[in-house]
């Protein structure tokens, strides 16, 4: 009887899959989620493979999102976002980055960062749109483009250049077709971060091409040494930027999912549309957390940011110390070592990795064109669990060379 | 100067956080030199700054009777010497954990360890309360500790993090 059951579950979803969009079909499950199976329900891991802070969300944002649950702060807002947090995030990007954003119809608070990269891809892609994307990057750009209709083009950079995207590298891959360029700096996974001569050349092709930018500065709080360069600050760029960011990373609100997208009011006008039909309006809760974290939570960014610098410099110690080659990450918090040297792909890298010395970190081919022979290591995690990391990784490479030495 | 005086500070923070980190860690860690980290570290040493290396102990979750108590202490100060000469009678107790000088209702704010009860209520019977300038005593008997030097006792924050995230 059972068997019976089971085969017909079986028939019922394979023939299911035939109503499927072929949109949605075509995209592949992630790199990132066979990892994360391979690594569930094991105690004894250490990992280095987590994308957020590991910081808790400071308690006087907790604590302000909870009073005003107690005083029955619990219905829609407007559809953009409430208006004391669009005014604190325009006052916010005017004094860190120089960007000046009207609130009234320039900012619309959203679902976190990714709902913003959504509404703006679905706001502008026609169907066979190119969409740039500068590889090794964030996991959903290509896949969110692929649903909303259009067509990734990924643009390889390379461990030589520091992973920074060049203005040859962009241009050899327009075509009449291309439309939008998502720019995401500094990078998940290689902790690229962008100056504003890296910028210059950059806009000037997208003058050229009248491209449109979607730019993911979701890390934007978290570089080490020089400050982040906001695209939208170039001259020029501005009406052709649309900025994305959010709360998680900066301070720690990766479950809130609190973000923003800000730009031309045309643009923005367009993505509130799509916004107000699907989701109606972020999460009143979340909202009011924001607005603490931006009014009285940049000290304790600052502490956060500094613990990760000490972490960073750690980690990239560490990975030297081990044998890999490792590029020094200026932002995020993330270390892309390469480990092309000891002769495995980075998939059976971080596999054996796990699988033997019980450390988990993300392959970088699972990040697109440039990723492969790379590592990402996050070191959002405790000192004491990193120098175990350490440890195990460097007793790797170790076994991984006598293992080459008896072959040869 | 500066740059040595930036150091320190950060160099403590790290010790506060935890003490057995090792100068090359710390070196590692904040960007300098280990022989820099080495030699803010003697200093302070020296110069009192950094007192002693403890440890933070739950004694809750150790087999072992003791109880704390925080007594408030209202005294006259002596011509001359101020609150010094009797803090100093009331420090020198080994039973005496703490003693700080306070604004406001008292003077004096002692924190008294003993083995039960009836030792601390000796302690303050006994040694405290007779002395010539101490004009009234409050014990305060704590119940439970929570949080001591910033560190709370029973941490629910745990890491509950996925292993692997985008």
């Amino acid at each position: 009887m059972i068997t019976n059951k089971t085969q017909l579950a079986g028939e019922q979803s394979k023939s299911m899959t035939s109503y499927l969009s072929p949109l949605v079909q075509q995209i592949q499950p992630s790199g990132i989620r066979r990892f994360f199976d391979m690594a569930a329900g094991s105690k004894d891991i250490i990992s280095l493979g987590v994308g957020e802070p590991d910081f808790k969300t400071p308690w006087h944002v907790r604590e302000a999102c909870v009073y005003s649950l107690e005083r029955g702060f619990t219905g829609y807002t407007s559809n953009a976002g409430m208006p004391e947090l669009r005014e604190g995030i325009a006052n916010y990007l005017h004094t860190r980055f120089n960007l000046d954003y009207d609130p009234a119809n320039q900012i619309i608070a959203t679902i976190g960062g990714s709902e913003a990269i959504d509404l703006a891809l679905r706001a502008l892609i026609s169907p066979g749109d190119e969409i740039l994307i500068p590889e090794p990057c964030y996991i959903s750009y290509s896949p969110i483009t692929s649903i909303g209709g259009g067509v990734p083009v990924g643009i390889e950079t390379f461990g030589k250049d520091r992973f920074k995207l060049t203005a040859e590298g962009l241009e050899a891959k327009i075509t009449p077709r291309s439309k939008i360029l998502i720019l995401c700096y500094p990078s998940n996974p290689t902790g690229a971060i962008m100056s504003r001569e890296d910028w210059e050349p950059i806009a000037k092709v997208v003058e050229k091409h009248d491209l449109i930018v979607i730019s993911d500065e979701i890390y934007a709080e978290l570089t080490y040494g020089s400050n982040h360069v906001s695209f939208a600050s170039l001259p020029g760029m501005m009406d052709r930027t649309i900025l994305v960011s959010g709360f998680s990373k900066a301070f720690a609100m990766t479950g809130w999912r609190l973000g923003y997208a800000c730009g031309h009011p045309d643009l923005i006008a367009a993505m509130l549309k799509i916004h107000q039909y699907t989701v109606m309006c972020a999460p009143s809760m979340g909202q009011v957390a924001a607005l603490e974290a931006l009014t009285n939570g940049m000290e304790e960014k600052d502490r956060m940011v500094d613990s990760y610098n000490q972490r960073r410099r750690l980690i990239v110690k560490g990975l030297r110390d081990a044998g890999l080659e490792c590029h020094e990450p200026q932002g995020a918090f993330y270390a892309f070592p390469s480990i092309a040297g000891t002769g495995l792909t980075s998939d059976e890298f971080a596999q054996r990795l796990l699988r033997e010395f019980r450390v988990a970190a993300v392959p970088g081919s699972v990040f697109g064109l440039g990723g492969e022979g790379y590592l990402r290591c996050s070191y959002a995690t405790s000192v004491s669990q990193l120098n175990e990391a350490l440890e195990r990784i460097g007793a790797f490479v170790a076994l991984l060379k006598k293992e080459k030495e008896i072959k040869a | 100067m500066e740059q040595m005086n930036e150091l320190k500070r950060k160099v403590l923070e790290l010790l506060k956080e935890d003490a057995r980190r090792t100068p090359a860690l710390m070196a590692t860690l904040l960007g300098a030199e280990e022989e820099d980290v080495k030699t803010a570290i003697a200093q302070m040493e020296q110069e009192h700054v950094i007192v002693k290396y403890a440890t933070v102990v739950n004694w809750d979750k150790v087999d072992d009777e003791r109880v704390t108590a925080l007594i408030e202490v209202q005294i006259t100060p002596e011509r001359g010497r101020g609150f010094e000469g009797i803090a100093e009678r009331i420090y020198l107790y080994p039973q005496v954990k703490s003693v700080y000088l306070m604004s406001g209702a008292y003077d004096l704010l002692v924190e008294v360890e003993g083995r039960n009860l009836r030792e601390v209520a000796n302690f303050v019977s006994e040694k405290l309360s007779p002395i010539d300038s101490v004009l009234s005593t409050k014990t305060n008997f704590t119940l439970k500790k929570y949080k001591q030097d910033g560190i709370i006792f029973e941490d629910h924050e745990e890491d509950n993090r996925l292993m692997i995230s985008p």
